[in-house]
């Protein structure tokens, strides 16, 4: 394994990267911080409806169709999107894990069937899947992200099989079983600490994609109606797009920065942790 | 002496699908407390699936044990539980790998590795098992230990790498150790060292040794017994020095007069002999002596029947004309 230190230094050689972390850092501070110092409800008329931005006091990006703060509702969507995004990729990472490393290991028929079973995941569009299983599921925060790590995880199980397949060859696999260790530690803290790289890197640009999926859902009027997202006020935003277009433009950008910053930030852990490339 | 590992009859077979393909064949050997005994022949004779087996860790269900017996001390390790085998690996049975860098795991330092080894057999706290690490490497002379227990295994040589793995076979003070092939991937000088190492963990802790090889010499040098497999049989086996001195099998007469040994003294080298042919593959094995097709005394009879192992004075001969037995004559 590569020295922590060089891991980071090599992090840092690429400019991309550290833009994307930036950029993160301050959406994941504003997630976390912004209620608190901007208490404003998202939901809450504090204006006449559709005035817009004047960086003032009231209203700084201007409010929307019924009036409400379109600020505010940046800010609680950010917190949304990375909540959903974060819960969700867990929930793939740890499904996809424990499938692929019992697959990869065990291969034979336990790998025929559990390889089936993805495939069977892998077939179906993952976008219609999961407004499928939200439609039929009531649309929260919750069953969003579980609908999202449904559709997720056989990306996980074929990468993560994939490495097993060929770490379970070498010979260090083996001398751990002559020294008498028993198949689930061999599995958990012998083979899968080697192929845990592939899997964050993996595990990023799931999470990007969760955020797309959430605010494609939102935008279709299939959100969790109690918390405000991204993609929900792009959609209350969509009627009025020909005269008030900033109402889809500033969640449309606050979208995008996040999504690219985690590709970044991803592709730049990729560099990193493979130094090969 | 009775001996404390025993194998009797032991048969392997390989099913893919098909026929089954007889890999090992009645393959019977012991070796006493202390002592070694080397299992000698060419790639693809069998002996390192039986080393394999002695573990029970053949790739099953693909290839497996289909006869015989492995009895250790009063127990017969072919039906052992698996959980019976988990406490034995390692502990009282240990193996000793051929490419010792590959063996190790690339991400965790070698101490980790060794307390890991010694945890899982001992109930000790984590600082404990680390001063017996290093301890251990001290033992098997790994040069400043108190430092390289954090190394991770890149950072050794290959040499250092098979002193660790030696530490690692020796933590759990077994009795038996089983080194397939343990100095083929290390330099010639380092070899020797190697297995000086080897014997000295042998006379210290009176463990035995089952040396997988197919170096004649390193046999010669380390084992009072020596078993010559061909073809997944042995065909020859006793008590080293006399197998040497004079070889009853043609094969065994082949592997000797393959060795360079005769450079001394800037006498002009004679041309190595080499024995014409291959190992036959498994499944391909014809009637007869497996070795009759590269065999120089080969006789009718041995096309047509298979000579069994049978008792020699010391030792035990698969031929049915053995050079013993002809000078006898």
């Amino acid at each position: 394994m590569i020295a922590r230190s060089s891991f980071i230094q090599r992090y840092f050689q690429s400019r991309t990267g550290v833009i994307g972390l930036i950029i993160l850092t301050l959406i994941i501070v504003m997630a976390i911080f912004g209620p608190t110092l901007y208490p404003v409800d998202p939901w809450d008329m504090v204006s006449r409806p559709l005035q817009w931005p004047s960086f003032g006091a009231e209203a700084p990006l201007g409010s929307d169709v019924l009036g409400r703060d379109v600020l505010s509702g940046l800010i609680n969507g950010a917190r949304v999107s990375l909540i959903i995004g974060i819960s969700a990729t867990a929930a793939a990472v740890a499904i996809g894990v424990t499938v692929g490393a019992v697959a990869g290991y065990f291969r034979g028929l336990t790998d025929d069937a559990l390889m089936r079973i993805t495939e069977v995941f892998q077939t179906i569009p993952n976008f219609l899947f999961v407004i499928v299983l939200v439609a039929v599921f009531r649309p929260s925060v919750f069953t969003i992200s579980a609908a999202i790590a449904v559709v997720s995880w056989p990306a996980v199980a074929r990468l993560v099989r994939g490495e097993f397949l060929s770490l379970r060859q070498r010979a260090f696999v083996e001398s751990c079983v002559t020294i008498g260790m028993s198949t689930p530690r061999i599995i958990f803290t012998q083979i899968l600490p080697n192929c845990i790289a592939p899997v964050i890197v993996t595990s990023s640009i799931m999470i990007a994609t969760a955020i797309l999926v959430e605010a494609g859902l939102s935008f279709l009027g299939l959100g969790d109606p109690n918390v405000m997202s991204w993609g929900a006020m792009i959609g209350f935003g969509r009627q009025s797009l020909r005269t008030s277009w900033y109402l889809t433009l500033i969640p449309g950008v606050a979208i995008q920065l996040t999504v690219l910053s985690i590709s970044f930030v991803g592709e730049a852990l990729n560099d990193s942790l493979n130094p090969r490339l | 002496m009775r001996p404390i590992l025993e194998v009797r009859e032991l048969s392997i077979h390989a099913s893919s699908g098909g026929q089954p393909i007889p890999l090992v064949e009645k393959v019977s050997f012991s070796v006493e407390k202390g002592a070694t005994l080397a299992l000698v022949g060419e790639s693809g004779c069998g002996k390192s699936m039986t080393a394999l087996s002695l573990m029970r860790i053949l790739p099953e269900p693909a290839v497996r044990i289909v006869g015989g017996e492995i009895r250790f001390e009063d127990e017969d390790l072919v039906s052992a539980s698996e959980r019976r085998m988990e406490q034995l690996r390692g502990n009282i049975i240990s193996m000793i790998f051929q490419d010792p860098i590959a063996s190790l795991n690339p991400i965790q330092t070698v101490g980790d590795q060794i307390v890991e080894v010694i945890r899982t057999h001992n109930p000790i706290s984590r600082k404990e098992a680390r001063a017996r690490a290093i301890e251990l490497l001290r033992s098997v002379r790994l040069p400043d230990a108190e430092r390289r227990i954090n190394y991770y295994p890149h950072r050794l040589s290959g040499g250092m790498c098979q002193r660790v793995m030696i530490a690692m076979a020796m933590a759990g003070a077994p009795k038996v150790i089983i080194a397939d092939e343990p100095t083929t991937a290390l330099d010639t000088t380092v070899q020797a060292q190697v297995m000086a190492l080897l014997r000295k963990a042998q006379t210290e802790t009176g463990t035995a040794i089952i040396l997988i090889t197919h170096n004649l010499a390193a046999a010669a040098e380390a084992a009072e017994n020596v078993a010559v497999m061909y073809a997944g049989r042995i065909i020859e086996q006793g008590p080293v020095r006399e197998i040497f001195l004079s070889p009853a099998h043609p094969y065994t007469e082949g592997l000797l007069g393959a060795i360079p040994d005769n450079a001394e003294g800037g006498v002009e080298i004679a041309p190595l002999a080499e024995i014409p042919g291959n190992v036959p593959r498994p499944g391909t094995l014809p009637s007869g002596c497996a070795f009759a097709p590269r065999c120089k005394n080969v006789q009718q009879r041995c096309r047509n029947e298979r000579p069994d192992l049978t008792a020699h004075g010391n030792r035990r001969v698969a031929c049915f004309f053995p050079y013993s037995q002809m000078i006898a004559q």
